[in-house]
């Protein structure tokens, strides 16, 4: 009797939040695929297994996917190379004042996001410093704009999601025993080496972590396409949410959502396999 | 040589920072502008006005009190609903522990487009009225993957013996956990908690999908952009982010205090 009871234990202490991830979550998601294969007008939508939702879509948007990818690994790989060192040097150079630094890398995003990215709008502007300067040494024109472009929209993205680059790093890099550094300095290996062979390999489930935690909702975005570009920098964000909840097309919408998360899927995939760092996603 | 590879690095890390807070020098610099249309992108002079009368632009102020009882409730709800899968799924071995870690991880890794619009879809199905409510479910929803992870982290590190001490001195399993798990993983439940009400009044993604006619701080940004930037936006933008930095520096230079002192820290 007892032993049954504690049996149960672990599924009671489950119950509410798996019922309510199961309600508000799978069950959405089977509303949603079963509207990527319905057909009709808003708000009478009939389910027919029309597959044809899912061609048309990719037909009609692919220069958004293309778009999407682009900028989020584009945004991806810059935030790893502004992260790296930065991570690397809170957590060998932080001392005691480690977590004082952390607080600092993660202080700019208590800022609401939407304001960091007006903010960003009005750094960017066409009359603001930046822009005049550019102009005046000669690298923009003088009709030259920041606005508007890839650019700035690749730069907001990279700055919005840049902790959740940063924070896996240095928590794979804080991990890393200092004896093994030391270790192959003593056996010989330059500082280079040392990082090549030791630091680097050790700190590459951090890697795949921040490139993970970084692509997903880069890929995702719209606020920064919408906000810091023109609809020729929209991504399939802005594409899914205009569909949404302004065209009302959610049949079209619906297969575009995962398309979304198949490509997302299949480019982690790839991703682990080239990093060699499969098993790493097991345990998370 | 070597001193200039270390100190590179130094001005690296310092230039980053810097990086990191020129939008939000900006947005401080421009709590403080006296814009001379209805947007506030250029800079026409000092003011102390937005700041003594930080809710004198309409809605702002119903718009912040709903985004801040949703970040409340939301996250209570989530840190303990949250709290209770991290107990199970430490502590016990069970079938369909890998399928619970799958449908932890998976909100995390979806979107946020695609999960507004999936709420939305069964909303419309169900026929639910979108607003207050709806706004709840989601961010209870997207939240209590986060409390999982972060109460987890602390879970794992703990020390059991300690909890065998106290069954040892005759404690039951209730009072075992009460005195002496709870106030140990409390840290790591708090931490959870503040991330959980950080995000929740963040969010513009799923709440815009799932809002109806209600509107939070950030959806009040959003449409407030289109036709004017009030500075006001940014007296609130800053006064969240004065408040929520001011407690974790407290409590560092509070732990890096004790520290200095010897004390145990758990």
């Amino acid at each position: 009797m007892l032993h049954r009871r504690k049996a149960a234990i672990p599924y009671l202490l489950l119950a509410p939040g798996i019922a309510w991830l199961a309600v508000f979550f799978i069950v959405p998601m089977w509303y949603l695929g079963k509207m990527s294969l319905s057909q009709g007008l808003f708000p009478l939508f009939n389910f027919g297994w029309a597959w044809g939702n899912f061609s048309d879509a990719v037909s009609a948007y692919q220069t958004q996917f293309i778009r999407s990818g682009e900028y989020a690994g584009i945004a991806t790989l810059i935030a790893l190379v502004l992260s790296y060192p930065l991570a690397y040097w809170i957590a060998f150079r932080g001392g005691r004042w480690k977590n004082l630094f952390l607080l600092l890398v993660i202080a700019p995003f208590f800022v609401t996001y939407l304001i960091r990215t007006l903010a960003w709008e009005t750094i960017l502007s066409d009359n603001g410093v930046v822009v005049r300067t550019l102009q005046h040494v000669g690298i923009l024109g003088s009709n030259g704009r920041l606005l508007a472009t890839s650019a700035a929209v690749i730069a907001g993205i990279t700055y919005n999601f840049l902790p959740f680059m940063v924070l896996p790093l240095y928590v794979s890099l804080e991990q890393i025993d200092a004896r093994l550094i030391e270790a192959a300095e003593d056996l010989y290996a330059s500082k280079a080496q040392a990082f090549a062979r030791v630091t680097l390999p050790l700190s590459l489930p951090g890697v795949f972590a921040g490139v993970l935690l970084t692509f997903i909702p880069a890929a995702g975005d719209f606020i920064n396409a919408q906000l810091l570009g023109t609809p020729r920098q929209y991504m399939i964000g802005n594409v899914i949410q205009s569909q949404f909840l302004a065209v009302r097309d959610y049949p079209t919408a619906a297969s575009l959502s995962f398309i979304l998360m198949a490509a997302i899927l299949v480019l982690v995939l790839l991703f682990a396999r080239v990093l060699g760092t499969e098993r790493l996603t097991v345990g998370a | 040589m070597r001193f200039v590879r270390h100190h590179l690095l130094t001005a690296y890390a310092a230039l980053a920072l810097i990086y990191l807070f020129l939008p939000i020098s900006v947005v401080v610099a421009f709590s403080f502008n006296n814009p001379a249309g209805r947007f506030n992108y250029t800079w026409a002079g000092f003011t102390w006005k937005n700041w003594t009368n930080p809710f004198g632009y309409p809605g702002l102020s119903g718009a912040l009190k709903v985004s801040i009882e949703i970040a409340f409730a939301s996250s209570i709800v989530a840190t303990v609903l949250g709290t209770l899968i991290a107990l199970a799924l430490v502590r016990y071995r069970f079938r369909g522990s890998a399928t619970t870690n799958l449908l932890i991880f998976v909100p995390m890794t979806t979107p946020e487009v695609v999960m507004g619009a999936s709420l939305l879809t069964l909303f419309v199905n169900w026929k639910v009225p979108q607003g207050f409510g709806t706004i709840l479910i989601a961010h209870i929803l997207f939240n209590i993957s986060y409390v999982v992870v972060t109460v987890r982290a602390r879970l794992v590190g703990f020390d059991r013996h300690l909890e065998e001490a106290a069954m040892d001195l005759g404690a039951n399993e209730w009072v075992t956990f009460t005195r002496v798990t709870l106030p140990l993983i409390m840290p790591g439940i708090l931490a959870a908690g503040l991330l959980a009400f950080a995000l929740s009044i963040d969010d513009f993604v799923i709440t815009y999908f799932n809002a109806g006619s209600t509107i939070t701080f950030p959806l009040f940004v959003w449409g407030a952009a289109r036709v004017a930037t009030p500075p006001q936006i940014n007296v609130i933008g800053t006064a969240i982010f004065v408040i929520a930095i001011s407690g974790m520096l407290a409590n560092i230079l509070f732990q890096n205090l004790r520290a200095r002192k010897g004390a145990v820290t758990v």
